[in-house]
């Protein structure tokens, strides 16, 4: 029986106050092995450490178990104080009485005999621990960006700077994201185009960034420092080294149809680049649409291209690749508005998401910078925008605010003025919320220089009421309804996660909420990291986000990255599986159920009756094993088990807590 | 008084019943399974928000959920637990990528040889309770707690010759 050290903190009154430590320490004293007590106020304290270390030292401690917060918590702050008093950092267990005790019960006399069955638990567990070694890793020196948005480009340009080589991976033809797609931004107003090209085109030429537009992450494998990673390249129909971007392909193409880029309000050719200022500046044949792969005929830009770039057999390319680190920054969607019929959005054309607002004022947008209905062509006289459209609605599961609603309406009722000076506008909202750099003043600015009317309030329908629309509605500080006659109305839609979020997360391996926004790792102190080591996340994809925040998370997202791609080892995982060959049938369930490869088939000599033997057996790559221990449920004779998780520990914790 | 003098002598499977009816101060125990990544975070949250719940569950650490040998499940009844709870990701979101799908089906397998061998099936549960959801955890150990109560002490499982060390 190995010498076992207890230590009991009391975290001040957060486990004393509930539990009786006394009569913790008295029991744990009869434990199995146990030569040594003790309990300290704050065990995490450094006089707290150096009581263990003098104990193992002294008193020849063996296995150190203490009881304190989660292990979740301070698992590691023990092990390094084990190590540094020479015992092997894994012959420590830790027993859960703060979260899972103290903190969730009241009654002493219960939350004390809980204590000790948790003790009890982690002392026959430990008196089983066995040293370990953790493998060291080696770490690939390059990063992945997913999503070319500014968050995305931020993320790629600070990791490039630090002299580590990525590549951003891009679903569409073009970086930019839905930055580009704004005319411009709050609270300075300066133009979005302006400050967001210069960086696509930064980002373009660094030489050390590789931009991988119009593709898609298909698989993401292995784990940080090492992750294998296939990216469908999907073919532009066009050869990019070839092509010199002077644009006559998409003057000559005959077949119009929607651009996603203009929200659908304008049209765009089947080969396209998605906007004039598109990094790279290659367009793209829409497969859907072109008649030469609708029809087999046409092939006219193929015919005027003058670099003869147009290849219509071109392949989609998977693309496989080890990054040490990845950065998510898929960003967001607005909600579409059209399952809220009481806006009448979808049966009037003056019923615009606020997305599609934005585009009017843009010179290159779908009315050359003018806002004007889309029914007749007029400048709007009366706009009403409303608020917290499928945001803050607690009736359909939506109960988050979107965050930069607000902002940007007070940004379009001021553009809107500068436009047409003669219009009025309306804002139907719940509450404003300003909070940022100079957001207030900016919000102050619209209502009072502007003459923006805000009313408080929700607006319970529009009416198409013939060329026009009525907007009724409540003032909640009134107690009246308002009527407006209404020219257009704005709807303010929620930021949604991407549509495909939860399968973007399932593929890299990360977690949403359920709103399918990522998750980061604590949503307080790890804002940037996932629950899977080694990926980041940052921008819109995390929760409805403006730029400036956007920006500060990419930046926060990369210097993560860089920090883990510097180190020259990284520690792997020490409690992996491990097969026990003299037991071992080569059955190999156990390789059909890891999910990480590790396990695979090995010959090994042996020695019977004097001949000499081959036989097949598994054999586990602890580089590769990340300690789930699905195997060793698998093995049909027990051979493969999990270190630090023994099927014997976990047995023996067992029948601890059901003494 | 701790809890485990509380419960009832373990003699035999029926004075196990009998002395539950006579003692109304029975209280189950239940042995809650928690993978690291979601459902022990969970439980680690619930902490952190103070929400209560019975101190009949006792949770036990295990990477993930597709770590649980059925075995670890029917030496917990053998030892006289009352109920089981397997805790994982949800599916879908298991750390170790597919964990939790493989026990998901070994564990409906399971349920139902339990179930066939002639134990209540409500005395084992596998539940997906993530690492956000501390409000969760807390309510399925309220819930747990209260049907192992109404179901009384597990007999049919439990070896007699099991007796206490201490």
């Amino acid at each position: 029986m190995p010498r076992v050290g207890v230590f009991i903190c009391w975290c001040g009154t957060n486990i004393a106050g509930t539990v009786d430590i006394e009569t913790v320490v008295e029991t744990a004293r009869n434990f199995p092995g146990v030569v040594h007590t003790a309990d300290y106020r704050y065990l995490c304290s450094e006089i707290g450490q150096d009581l263990i270390k003098e104990a193992i030292k002294n008193e020849k401690l063996e296995q150190v178990v203490v009881g304190t917060c989660s292990p979740r918590m301070h698992e590691s702050t023990f092990r390094k104080a084990v190590a540094e008093a020479g015992l092997n950092p894994f012959l420590l267990e830790v027993a859960n009485l703060r979260e899972h005790c103290s903190w969730v019960h009241q009654d002493k006399t219960e939350a004390t005999a809980k204590a000790i069955a948790l003790l009890r638990a982690a002392a026959a567990k430990a008196v089983l621990n066995a040293p370990l070694i953790a493998p060291r890793l080696d770490v690939e020196k390059r990063a992945l960006v997913i999503g070319g948005g500014i968050a995305g480009i931020q993320a790629a340009l600070d990791i490039a700077e630090a002299g580590y080589p990525v590549d951003v991976v891009e679903r569409e033809p073009s970086i930019g994201g839905r930055m580009a797609q704004l005319e411009k931004t709050f609270p300075t107003l300066d133009c979005a185009a302006c400050i967001l090209t210069p960086k696509m085109v930064e980002a373009a030429q660094h030489p050390q960034i590789n931009l991988l537009t119009y593709s898609e992450v298909e698989e993401v494998k292995g784990f940080v420092g090492q992750f294998d990673v296939k990216i469908r390249q999907k073919a532009r129909a066009i050869d990019a080294t070839k092509c010199t971007g002077c644009g006559v392909c998409y003057e000559k193409c005959p077949t119009k149809t929607e651009s996603e880029f203009e929200m659908g309000l304008a049209k765009r050719k089947a080969i396209y680049v998605p906007f004039p200022q598109a990094v790279p500046n290659v367009p793209v044949i829409d497969r859907d649409n072109c008649l030469y792969f609708r029809k087999g005929r046409c092939r006219i830009c193929e015919k005027e291209c003058p670099p003869q770039a147009v290849y219509f057999e071109q392949q989609d390319q998977i693309l496989e690749r080890r990054y040490g680190a990845i950065v998510v920054a898929t960003g967001f969607d607005q909600l579409n508005p059209v399952e809220y019929g009481e806006y009448a959005y979808g049966q009037h054309p003056d019923v615009l998401t606020s997305l599609e607002f934005e585009r009017f004022f843009n010179a290159a947008g779908p009315t050359g910078g003018k806002v004007v209905r889309l029914s007749d062509g007029k400048p709007p006289r009366n706009v009403v925008f409303i608020q917290c459209v499928g945001s803050r609605d607690k009736a359909r599961g939506m109960n988050y605010c979107s965050k930069i609603c607000c902002m940007f309406t007070a940004k379009q009722a001021i553009l809107l003025k500068e436009k047409v000076p003669e219009a009025r506008s309306y804002v139907f909202y719940i509450d404003v919320r300003t909070a940022g750099k100079g957001y207030e003043e900016f919000q102050r600015r619209a209502a009072e220089q502007y003459g923006v009317a805000y009313l408080r309030g929700q607006v319970g329908k529009v009416f198409p009421d013939g060329d026009r629309l009525t907007v009724k509605g409540v003032d909640s500080l009134s107690g009246k309804t308002i009527e407006i006659q209404a020219d257009m109305v704005v709807l303010a839609a929620a930021s949604v996660a991407r549509g495909d979020a939860a399968q973007v997360g399932r593929v890299i391996g990360i977690n949403s909420d359920q709103y399918h926004f990522f998750n980061e790792a604590h949503p307080k102190l790890k804002p940037v990291e996932t629950h899977t080591a080694g990926i980041f996340i940052a921008g819109a994809c995390q929760a409805p986000k403006d730029i400036p925040d956007s920006v500060a998370q990419a930046s926060a997202a990369a210097v993560k990255a860089v920090g883990l791609l510097a180190k020259e080892k990284l520690q792997g995982e020490a409690c992996t599986a491990r097969v026990d060959q003299s037991g071992c049938s080569g059955c190999l369930y156990c390789e059909a159920v890891c999910p990480y490869g590790a396990i695979s088939a090995v010959q090994i000599e042996e020695h019977f009756r004097g001949e000499k033997l081959t036989r097949i057996v598994a054999e586990v790559n602890a580089a590769l094993c990340q300690g789930c221990g699905s195997c060793t449920v698998a093995c049909r004779s027990g051979s493969i088990n999990l270190q630090g998780y023994t099927n014997a520990q976990i047995l023996a914790e067992v029948d601890a807590i059901c003494l | 008084m701790s809890l485990a003098q509380n419960r009832p002598k373990t003699e035999a499977a029926t004075a196990g019943m009998e002395a539950a009816a006579q003692d109304r101060a029975w209280e189950p125990l239940i042995v809650a399974f928690c993978c690291n990544w979601c459902s022990y975070a969970g439980g680690d949250l619930a902490g952190t928000s103070r929400m209560q719940y019975p101190s009949n569950i006792k949770v036990i650490r295990v990477p993930c959920s597709s770590r649980m040998n059925p075995l670890f499940i029917l030496r917990a009844f053998q030892r006289g637990a009352d109920g089981v709870l397997v805790a994982g990701c949800h599916p879908g979101d298991c750390h170790y990528s597919t964990g939790n799908y493989l026990v998901r089906r070994r564990l409906s397998a399971f349920k139902r040889l339990i179930e066939f061998a002639g134990l209540e099936p409500e005395r084992f549960e596998v539940r997906w309770i993530s690492s956000s959801e501390g409000d969760k955890f807390s309510e399925v150990m309220r819930e747990m707690t209260a049907a192992i109560k109404a179901l009384g002490p597990n007999g049919k499982l439990r070896d007699g010759r099991w007796r206490k060390i201490t």
